[in-house]
């Protein structure tokens, strides 16, 4: 009986805690029973800190050419030697190639007799970290000339590994920035439309059908096209993100609008506007902030869109050029049959691509879900 | 009715005069023109080319009137049905596009039927069966599919298909088929070449729609009509067809309209990988050597054809559901 009881007050406890915990903290209530979309939070995790730590990560210097190793499959660490024997290091061996195998199909055999122990922590290629420190210990590495190639390595013999996590760096990030100022146009765009309403409101609508009319993929192929070749890179990073965004605004902005519309006759709107509150006021503290979380929600989901843009803008050649490494300049390498066939592995960055976008994807269904206070999970 | 699409259609009458700005806009962005770059390539092979030789070029495309004028010149040629000259084929773009076009159409419709036979039963089933083993498998393929790029896709089919089965990938027809006339053979041929870009450029289509199904059908799942319905021994089956998925499918007629320009872009990168004889890799390449005719009338036509598709869509939804009513 009494124990019946304890149970009834913990769990009025909880409705009470439930009752009086702020939106921001019900909303990571709901969030985190989403179990997908936390796993998928882990993985965007893991993923930017790759990116932001790729130097020290990455074994190899991304652009050097290790002429002997190129095409080289992937090269795992191993831990039985030739004889059967188990090694607590692991360790690769050295490659030759199979000359009888012909100067097109090339292929390697392991050479046993060159042995590279692979270890943490040791001293590898020099490094700028973040353009503040020099230094050369890298996460882990087989020394100078080991074939540790664990993705294999490219028509050039760089390290696909190594290019990889240099390539998350602007992949990544392009999406992010994209969608800061998709962010920034939509939400002044839309807010102004809802808010005034009447021409304004016309004609940003007309703008948004125009823009809305024209199909996205051509138009950022028009727009990328016209980007000077001569452009330093990052200046045509800088170009691929604003071409990637001036597009992508309408979606938001449409949202936003929508809210804004909806919002301007409401009680607390209007009792704000009594009370003597400015506009910008009445806009940034207490119309926004009340569906900030679908504005959220919605840049969340729009980040892979920018992110598939970069990479398809890339593998056609007219988004980001060589110096600069993305996943979409990666895969530019495995662009016909051949490539394909003979060197497969040259598609692992397209993994990346879509292991990042299925992140992004369910976080912003978690978080759209958790956002919605009248779901009823 | 009547009267709605009327005024519709008045109404894109601005937006797209807006659009052709706004095309014609684009292709003068980059810098330089066709001519220009023609001529480095002249001189890259080491042939002198005269003053006279570029002036008469540059009269012949009309490159030295000014800008409205030119964009007058190419609404006017627009408008009598001549798409203007395509400076890099040396043919007309009409002849060009057309060509191509019948392709791309057999391809987008083979893949819009594809993507619907597998969505729409696949999305039923999934809401009906909601968190069994088959609704998760499909809900991971789809938020897979989603997230692959298409030309990921068709490569990975490449590689695929040459490692397992040893067969090359791409195009639409076998090398000894390729020139030659139609036959039942060729016919044949064509067809087992024509699944796999069908199911590359449907993917993405068959993924999205597959969870839009699933979610709408769930929606209409919980109202009490449906509660009402069953409780008054209405079979469950008759009653999920009847009903909640009359209205659920909506989403499937809404999109019905994107398929016009989706014709002529949607498939464009993978065409390129594939090598299709479609219209996508021509926009392509039209784009990226400045070939402003050519790449200005794709555009321009990708952008009615999305104005027609969504008037279309709109129109075929209001028969579909009576709720709908227009002001």
């Amino acid at each position: 009986m009494s124990e019946l009881k304890t149970q009834d007050r913990e769990e009025s406890n909880v409705d009470q805690a439930l009752a009086f915990a702020s939106p921001r903290r019900l909303m990571w209530l709901r969030f985190r029973r989403h179990r997908l979309a936390v796993i998928g939070g882990g993985v965007l995790l893991l993923l930017y800190g790759a990116a932001a730590f790729c130097e020290f990560l990455a074994p190899h210097d991304p652009e050097q050419r290790h002429a002997n190793y190129v095409l080289c499959p992937p090269q795992g660490p191993r831990f039985i030697d030739s004889e059967g024997r188990f090694h607590l290091v692991p360790f690769v061996y050295g490659l030759r190639q199979n000359p009888e195998a012909g100067e097109w199909a090339r292929e390697y055999v392991a050479d046993s007799a060159r042995v590279y122990p692979v270890t943490f922590f040791t001293c590898g290629p020099r490094y700028e970290m973040w353009g503040l420190f020099e230094a050369d210990r890298h996460l882990f590495g087989a020394g100078e000339g080991a074939p540790l190639f664990l993705f294999g390595t490219d028509e050039l013999g760089r390290d696909l590994f190594s290019r990889i996590l240099y390539g998350a760096r602007i992949s990544l990030t392009i999406g992010l920035i994209g969608v800061g100022l998709t962010f920034f146009i939509g939400i002044l765009l839309g807010g102004l439309a809802g808010y005034y309403g009447g021409w304004t409101d016309i004609l940003v609508q007309r703008l948004i059908e125009i823009l809305m009319a024209v199909p996205q993929l051509p138009l950022w192929m028009s727009l990328s096209a016209a980007l000077p070749a001569y452009w330093p890179p990052l200046r045509i990073y800088f170009g691929v993100t604003i071409i990637l965004s001036l597009m992508g605004w309408t979606g938001l902005a449409r949202v936003v609008r929508g809210r804004f519309l909806s919002m301007r006759e409401e009680d607390f709107v209007i009792a704000a506007r009594l009370a003597g509150a400015g506009e910008i006021k009445i806009i940034f503290k207490h119309m926004l902030p009340s569906f900030m979380s679908h504005v959220i929600t919605a840049a969340t989901l729009a980040v892979p869109a920018m992110i598939l843009g970069e990479t398809a803008l890339s593998f056609l050649g007219i988004g980001l050029r060589a110096p600069v490494v993305s996943w979409g300049v990666l895969l530019q390498k495995a662009q016909n049959f051949q490539a394909v066939t003979m060197a497969p592995w040259l598609l692992l960055p397209g993994l990346f691509v879509v292991v990042t976008v299925l992140a992004f994807n369910v976080v912003g269904d978690g978080m759209r879900d958790a956002a919605d206070p009248y779901s009823a999970h | 009715m009547l009267k709605y699409i009327l005024r519709r259609v008045l109404m894109m009458i601005p937006t797209l005069l807006a659009i052709s700005v706004l095309v014609f806009t684009i292709i003068q962005l980059p810098p330089g023109d066709i001519i220009t770059s023609r001529l480095q390539e002249l001189e890259a092979e080491g042939q002198d080319v005269s003053e006279e030789q570029i002036t008469a070029l540059r009269e012949r495309y009309n490159l030295n009137d000014p800008l409205p004028v030119q964009y007058l010149k190419w609404m006017g040629g627009l408008l009598r049905g001549d798409m203007g000259y395509s400076m890099m084929y040396g043919q007309s773009v009409n002849s060009l596009i057309w060509e191509r076009l019948g392709y791309t159409l057999l391809i987008t419709i083979t893949a819009t039927l594809l993507s619907w036979l597998v969505a729409l039963p696949l999305g039923v089933y999934s809401a009906l069966r909601q968190y069994s083993a088959l609704d998760y498998l499909a809900t991971l393929a789809a938020l897979i599919g989603l997230a692959t790029p298409s030309f990921l896709l068709a490569l990975v089919l490449m590689y695929l298909g040459y490692e397992w089965f040893g067969i090359a990938v791409g195009g639409l027809f076998s090398p000894e088929y390729a020139g030659a006339p139609w036959s039942g053979a060729k016919l044949l041929d064509l067809l087992s070449h024509l699944w796999i870009p069908a199911l590359v450029v449907g993917m993405a289509g068959m993924a999205g729609l597959m969870r839009i199904m699933r979610a709408n059908l769930l929606d209409e799942l919980g109202k009490p009509y449906v509660m009402a319905a069953l409780a008054r021994g209405l079979s469950p089956v008759r009653l999920v067809i009847k009903y909640p998925m009359r209205i659920a499918i909506n989403p499937f007629i809404s999109t019905v309209g994107w398929l016009l320009p989706h014709l002529i872009s949607g498939s464009a990168i993978t065409s390129v990988v594939l090598s299709l004889p479609t219209t996508g890799p021509l926009l392509l390449e039209s784009l990226m050597n400045q070939d402003m005719y050519l790449a200005g009338s794709f555009l321009l036509m990708l952008s009615v054809l999305t104005v027609l598709g969504t008037l279309l869509s709109d129109i075929l939804l209001a028969v579909a559901d009576p709720r709908i009513r227009y002001e």
